[in-house]
């Protein structure tokens, strides 16, 4: 018989999951649109506003899917996990608060203006709608990462009679160690994610009509400056961030890495089984040295592996080795895939490089997958904990009978599975209208179904080889 | 004596009441959903409520997280007590909230998201107004943490209220139709609202006599000397504001049907707060016991001061852009 607490994780996991995919994609988007209609604004050129009407139907549905997610997710934490509830409120209540009154507001507020008010507000309102939209985005990332990273670094509270975490000092709960960190590499996550639809869909039409397509170049080129920006920033950002676990939450790290003894010069693991087990890592294909270089920025640099913290008190390698090494991976392509594309520009290349569009095209999902590796990597790097070395997870749990939470889950899983497919299948059904034709085609939707997308993608792929 | 705990009850209250009355006539579209047959009137009322109703279900995760932030005991109490009416509740919205935006994508014929909206409206109004009810009935409390079992929401009471909150909710949809459409449409509002009035008003009165039996301490409160003189004023108000709807229905008018609904809620919501009050987590658990520490709700309080009323401001613009009669041409993407 599974556990109350296993299934409350795993309901957990899973709706937050199926969450961070749409506001992952929706604070990168809401700014893309911001910028089509700043652009359209200053230069008045048609493409601009194609784009963003093009884009917004999109939006809407991402939307949406994000917000009715996005409640489920406020109501997890008293049902599954009340306790945490009751010991965190007074200092991670005030935040989410502030998150709600800051940016959910914000956001559903001028949703509608955004939406179905262009005719209605006139262009310079309009605009201000959008750009509304794009900063709730952008607020809703800073609270609830605040909260996220004060689990991880918790500071600035003192622990009252009943157990309860009291704040003593908002600036440092906000401001705790890791959240700097966390935003940046988040928010500039999101971004990437978004460039890397807006460019798949580009080249998709591109590949697809093969002729001067200035609207799908148009999302191409302004995507892979994103990307060719931002992708080498990330690896930067992430790795500011990974010196900052290792400082506070070096356990993860060594999981991380795959580290399970303590060693100077420790080297960085490439690939292995790590086996928690056994506490080592099999067949072990590693740099000498590069590991310590690496996260202490010396070749003798100590590093403490997880043999060092009592079994109960250790994140599974088994599972953040991997989604680390995934996220990583992902993160390096996305860095090549930028300077390919400055290296075209300068050939003159890029639109009329057949494989290259078909990479492009093929990496539309590669954000969402290293946004959720990602996230993978710190939670399940948090365990056993749900606030860092204080609380623990088997601790947080709300006194619930496996029965209901196994039924609730279910019900999550098939609802989830129903609405979010249907949700994709519309956006993809979207995707497939020419964004050059789009105005031609504006409320008649494309005859084929989402479907046809993949067959056609795969099609293009015989083909290549 | 006024303290802040009082003022988060306050706020919370208001909150609570906003989201009832916001997110209740447009979940009420959906309850009446199945009388409008045309295909154009559907396309009317949904256009209606389209660009707000993501504002309207803000105010619930206000409530919700208004609870955790200032009284985080309650909310930790509350919420695994109420675990399966909550969870319904929950996937109800799921399925209404995307249907606004996938009722246009689908192209068949029997659209699968109008039955979709109707379905999710409905079982998250009912399993609002269980929970409402459950609530009313008491909590059982053991420590920190809910001491019940996991049917204890389920009770001829708790489904009664159920019911009539669908009733309610669907009055106030209904006049909000009146408000905002025209012709045919209307005069079908009209009608469905004189329906669901009287059915809404007769709930109000069984809910009224049934509450105080459930609990000693309501029954004091309406029924003994002087409780009775601060409490006898909300049934007054309510026969006095039901001849009024009534009256206004009668007339045709366009805004008086959806505001006196609007005014039977507050009423109603008002003696909801004289039964339960002082009380968070009835019987047991008062406002104080449950409360942040200070420091938690000053610090919030300053947010609330400095946003709700920008919040207010530009929700109310947003209807200001949206207002008079919908057409249909208005809402394309």
């Amino acid at each position: 018989m599974i556990d109350a607490i296993d299934l409350a994780r795993f309901q957990f996991a899973f709706v937050v999951s199926f969450h961070i995919i749409f506001p992952a994609f929706t604070i990168g988007l809401a700014f893309y649109l911001a910028v089509l209609e700043g652009l359209w604004l200053w230069k008045k050129e048609q493409r601009y506003l194609d784009l963003f009407k093009y884009w917004l139907k999109i939006f809407a549905v991402a939307f949406a899917m994000g917000v009715v997610s996005g409640i489920v997710m406020s109501y997890q934490f008293g049902t599954n996990w009340s306790v945490f509830s009751d010991k965190t409120g007074p200092v991670l209540g005030p935040l989410m608060g502030y998150e709600i009154l800051s940016a959910f507001f914000l956001e559903a507020g001028f949703l509608g203006i955004m939406l179905f008010g262009l005719n209605k507000v006139g262009k310079k309102l309009h605009f201000f709608a959008t750009l509304m939209v794009a900063f709730g985005t952008f607020f809703s990332a800073f609270w609830i990462l605040s909260v996220n990273s004060w689990m991880h670094t918790p500071t600035g509270f003192d622990i009252n009679a009943t157990g309860q975490f009291i704040p003593l000092d908002w600036f440092e709960i906000i401001f705790n160690p890791s959240f700097p960190y966390r935003l940046i590499h988040m928010l500039m996550a999101a971004y990437l994610t978004t460039a890397f639809v807006v460019v798949s869909v580009g080249a998709f039409h591109l590949l697809k009509t093969n002729t001067s397509n200035t609207n799908s170049k148009t999302m191409i080129s302004m995507g892979l400056w994103m990307i060719a920006c931002i992708a080498p920033l990330q690896l930067i950002a992430g790795d500011f961030h990974g010196l900052n676990t290792l400082e506070y939450q070096p356990a993860k790290v060594a999981a991380m890495e795959g580290h399970y003894e303590s060693k100077k010069g420790a080297p960085l693991i490439l690939f292995g089984i790590p086996n928690d087990e056994e506490g080592r890592i099999d067949y072990e294909v590693s740099i000498p040295k590069l590991g310590s270089l690496i996260l202490t920025h010396s070749l003798d640099g100590e590093i403490r592996g997880l043999n060092e913290w009592p079994r109960d008190e250790r994140p599974p390698a088994e599972i953040i080795f991997w989604s680390f090494r995934l996220m990583v991976g992902i993160g390096l392509l996305m860095i090549a895939i930028g300077f390919a594309s400055l290296w075209m520009r300068v050939k003159g290349i890029l639109y009329s490089c057949r494989w290259y569009c078909r990479v492009l095209m093929f990496s539309g999902p590669i954000g969402f997958v290293a946004v959720i590796a990602g996230w993978v990597t710190t939670e399940v790097g948090r365990q056993p904990y749900t606030v860092y070395g204080l609380l623990k997870t088997v601790d947080s749990v709300a006194p619930i009978d496996a029965l209901a939470v196994g039924l609730s889950l279910i019900t999550f899983i098939i609802t989830y599975f129903i609405i979010f497919g249907s949700g994709v299948f519309y956006i993809f059904k979207q995707f497939q209208i020419d964004p050059d034709q789009n105005e031609k085609f504006n409320n008649v939707l494309a005859e084929r179904g989402g479907i046809s997308y993949i067959v056609n993608a795969l099609g293009r792929v015989k083909k290549t080889f | 004596m006024i303290s802040i705990e009082l003022i988060w009850a306050v706020i919370l209250a208001f909150a609570i009441f906003a989201y009832i009355v916001l997110d209740g006539f447009d979940l009420g579209i959906g309850i009446i959903y199945p009388f409008l047959t045309k295909k154009v009137d559907r396309d009317m009322a949904m256009n209606s409520v389209a660009p707000i109703w993501d504002g309207n279900e803000t105010w619930l995760i206000l409530g919700g997280g208004g609870l955790f932030a200032a009284f985080p005991l309650a909310y930790s109490i509350i919420l695994p007590a109420l675990y399966a009416p909550l969870t319904a509740m929950l996937i109800g919205l799921i399925l209404r909230g995307v249907a606004f935006e996938f009722r246009w994508k689908s192209k068949s014929k029997k659209n699968i998201w109008d039955q979709a909206f109707i379905l999710g409206s409905i079982i998250a109004t009912l399993m609002q107004g269980i929970a409402l009810g459950a609530f009313i009935q008491g909590i059982d409390v053991e420590g920190r943490a809910y001491a019940g079992g996991w049917w204890d929401w389920l009770s001829p009471f708790s489904v009664f209220v159920g019911f009539s909150l669908i009733s309610g909710y669907a009055l106030l949809g209904s006049t909000w139709l009146i408000m905002k459409t025209e012709g045919d449409l209307k005069q079908l509002a009209i009608k469905l609202s004189k329906k669901f009035a009287t059915i809404m008003l007769f709930a109000i009165f069984i809910v009224s006599v049934w509450t105080p039996l459930l609990n000693p301490e309501y029954f004091i409160k309406w029924f003994s000397w002087p409780f009775m003189l601060y409490a006898l004023p909300v049934p007054l108000l309510v026969f006095l504001t039901s001849i009024t709807l009534f009256y206004a229905l009668k007339k045709q008018h366009n805004i008086k049907p959806f505001l006196m609904t609007v005014f039977l809620f507050l009423l109603s919501f008002i003696g909801f707060l004289i039964s339960i009050f002082p009380h968070i987590v009835p019987p047991s658990i008062d406002i104080w016991g449950a409360a942040s520490p200070e420091k938690s709700l000053k610090f919030l309080l300053v947010g609330v001061v400095i946003f709700l009323p920008v919040i207010l401001i530009y929700t109310s613009y947003t209807y200001w852009v949206f207002r008079g009669k919908v057409k249909l041409d208005d809402f394309q993407h």
